[in-house]
């Protein structure tokens, strides 16, 4: 098994899936002699040629409307889009589109395509460049909105959403591209899509988190259980929609205690749906209330800023000490 | 139900004034009094000793990411000074110097670069748009200032700056669209340097130039030597005179070459082989601009010199006083200090909530 960063994983699932299936192909912006700006797709023009790894215009409603033609057609697009913050030129064609064709053709057309971006903050970027907006997707029926944290799930999470029958929107924690490396085996391996996983055990308090904050809460966790003897259970969403609470609310029946974790913006915010869940499903187990550690309602801070905004493993501690002691 | 041709009369002019050698085409130069001539030479030089000194800074990590502007000096800035102070102007990300010249601070632009929201900022007597990095969004807005400029009967003008790439984004066909329907006096500026990133022009659109795309909205196009700031700033300020006086909106090319990186993020050396740009070192703005000034006898070779000077102390001096800013601004809880008119109880409570958090992890910090 080699070790693998991030960004050279879902290289191999682009590229693993590529070479089994022709219907698969890449377009957007640089991804082809570039190999894209944060090098996702290095190299794949070599080997597919440019007909299947497309360098487009500059045009995000252009990459996202021809992609939902070509996956009616039968073909299984996998666009990428620059930047996160780039993706409201291709909304409509989302919303109105690739979300609903399935329903608006009574099942005769469906969209099999991925939309894949690198989201988040936290890297010294430029404005429009660390926002976390996956929320506009995970409120718009008819898509699935996927979120990797590591290495290896990106690239067995890319495999199924390249697979799967229905419109992805597949957003890389891009402050995770290059920051660990992990084994990833060279066969096959895929995760199912709207499950999310437990990452660690614990007795006492039930943590949820996706994307880039999945390192930090694992620290917190460790923190925790180091110098206050907490015992944190971490669930890793993966998948923000379809969200399955099953095993979720399950943890929080045993805890009684939770924190959502997001860099998302609060209100209305995947903490707020998660709260939600957890008062439908588990209200009379829960012994305190239920605590986020989130990004403020403002515009994200040019990078100045950006600690401050930005949630971190101090603040994950925190809230569940304080949970906890409620 | 016969076929005939339609009737189509349009012609699209190729503007050059200054050739690469500083040779002038008399018949068509311009008339401009020499100070202004020295003010354009000395702004363009200002222009690139900056990008200079804020790739460095870069380099050196007192700045993030940066767009150099190297080879596009003529191109912006002999658009921008055709413009009146009481014009606006909506930039893109790339037109740093014309946004210098229109009075913007060097400490707004470094400041901005270096993370500060406060380097967002439009001076008090500056009528122009923050810079845009959304490709293309800023050319709609444009539209809409002429228009309630049109509505307001104001003898101003609207001039806006995108790249070769932006051609590509609807926004730009739905400005130029809104411009013609409305005849709005706006100035449609290409900076047509050839590169979006790693996509060359040829992947960009299948048309010869780009300013043929005015044609199918109703309205004049003209393509211009974007390295002779005599030819741009002729074709601008036809331009701003024909929308001055009602006849609507034009579109100008600047044919110029993006000498150095996109960003500070990008290796061109995996896209484009430096022969190429090594062509394109032979007509630097600049320099052709120098030599004509020189010939002209407006400029002598000793005021270069001082210039040279000047500017290096002026730059510096923008440098001590932002990174000055840096250390006075910073506060986190600055953030919140322009979301809404009037900040909503649960936004005051979320700030005093970040101040509390923000408090206890400067406090953990130290303590280790
Ligand atoms: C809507 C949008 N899509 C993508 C990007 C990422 N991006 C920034 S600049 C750029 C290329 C712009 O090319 P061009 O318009 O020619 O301007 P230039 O960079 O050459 O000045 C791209 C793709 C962006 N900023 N906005
Ligand atoms: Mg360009």
């Amino acid at each position: 098994m080699a070790k693998l960063t991030m960004v050279q994983a879902l290289n191999l699932a682009l590229r693993q899936e590529m070479e089994k299936d022709d219907r698969v192909m890449l377009l957007g912006e640089d991804v082809g002699v570039d190999g894209g700006v944060f090098r996702v797709t290095d190299g794949l023009i070599d080997i597919f040629g440019a007909e299947r790894v497309i360098d487009t215009p500059l045009a995000e409603s252009g990459i996202v409307g021809a992609a939902i033609g070509m996956a009616v057609y039968g073909l299984r697009p996998v666009c990428e889009i620059q930047f996160s913050g780039f993706t409201y030129f291709n909304f409509h064609q989302l919303e109105s589109h690739a979300a609903r064709l399935r329903h608006r053709s009574q099942g005769k057309y469906h969209v099999p395509m991925v939309l894949r971006a690198p989201y988040g903050g936290g890297v010294r970027a430029l404005e429009h460049h660390s926002e976390s907006r996956e929320v506009y997707y995970a409120h718009t029926p008819g898509l699935k909105m996927v979120i990797p944290s590591g290495p290896r799930n990106s690239r067995a999470l890319m495999v199924s959403a390249i697979r799967d029958p229905d419109p992805v929107i597949f957003f890389e924690p891009k402050a995770l591209y290059r920051a660990f490396r992990e084994e990833v085996p060279e066969e096959e391996e895929t995760l199912p899509l709207g499950v999310p996983v437990k990452v660690r055990e614990g007795g006492d308090v039930t943590l949820v988190a996706y994307g880039a904050m999945i390192p930090l809460s694992l620290d917190a966790a460790e923190v925790l259980k180091a110098k206050h003897g907490i015992e944190v259970e971490v669930f890793d969403l993966l998948t923000l929609s379809p969200l399955d609470d099953t095993l979720i609310t399950e943890s929080v029946r045993k805890t009684g205690h939770a924190v959502v974790v997001h860099e998302a913006h609060r209100s209305f915010g995947p903490g707020a749906e998660i709260m939600a869940r957890l008062m439908e499903e588990a209200f009379f187990y829960l012994e305190a209330p239920v605590k986020r550690v989130t990004g403020y309602d403002i515009v994200y801070p040019l990078f100045a800023r950006e600690k401050a905004y930005m949630p971190n493993a101090m603040r994950i501690v925190r809230a569940v000490r304080e949970t906890l002691a409620s | 139900m016969p076929k005939k041709p339609l009737l189509f009369t349009h012609q699209l002019e190729y503007l050059s004034i200054l050739d690469e050698n500083g040779n002038v085409d008399q018949t068509l130069e311009p008339e401009l009094p020499e100070d202004f001539l020295l003010k354009l030479y000395r702004y363009m030089l200002f222009g690139r000793r900056f990008d200079e000194r804020m790739l460095n800074l870069q380099r050196q990590g007192r700045i993030g990411t940066f767009p150099p502007l190297t080879g596009q000096e003529a191109s912006q800035l002999g658009a921008a000074a055709a413009l009146k102070p009481s014009d606006w102007m909506a930039p893109a990300f790339r037109e740093g110097l014309a946004e210098i010249w229109r009075g913007k601070s060097m400490e707004n632009t470094i400041l901005y670069y270096a993370g500060y929201d406060e380097g967002g900022a439009v001076e008090e007597d500056r009528n122009d748009l923050p810079l845009a990095i959304p490709v293309s969004s800023q050319t709609l807005h444009a539209v809409g200032i002429a228009m309630a400029m049109k509505y307001r009967q104001t003898p101003d003008v609207a001039m806006t700056f995108f790249g070769d790439g932006a051609t590509s984004e609807g926004d730009f066909h739905e400005a130029l669209n809104f411009a013609g329907v409305f005849q709005a006096p706006v100035i449609f500026v290409c900076q047509n340097n050839q590169w979006a990133i790693s996509t060359p022009l040829s992947k960009q659109t299948r048309s010869e130039t780009i300013a043929q795309k005015a044609i199918g909205y109703g309205f004049p196009g003209v393509q211009v030597d974007g390295n002779d700031i005599l030819a741009v700033y002729s074709a601008s300020a036809q331009a701003i005179e024909r929308a001055r006086s009602g006849e609507g909106p034009t579109l100008i090319e600047c044919l110029t070459y993006r000498m150095g990186l996109h960003t500070t993020a990008d290796d061109p050396t995996k896209y484009r082989n430096n022969e190429d740009v090594k062509v394109w070192e032979s007509r630097d703005p600049i320099r052709r601009f120098q030599t004509y000034l020189l010939n002209k006898g407006v400029l002598a070779e000793e005021k270069t010199q001082q210039y040279e000077e000047e500017i290096k102390a002026e730059i510096q001096g923008g440098v001590e006083r932002s990174e000055k800013l840096m250390n006075e601004l910073g506060a986190p809880e600055d953030m919140f200090a322009h979301q809404y008119a009037e900040l909503s109880p649960h936004l005051l409570r979320q700030r005093e909530e970040m101040l509390e958090q923000w408090r206890l992890d400067q406090k953990e910090e130290k303590n280790g």
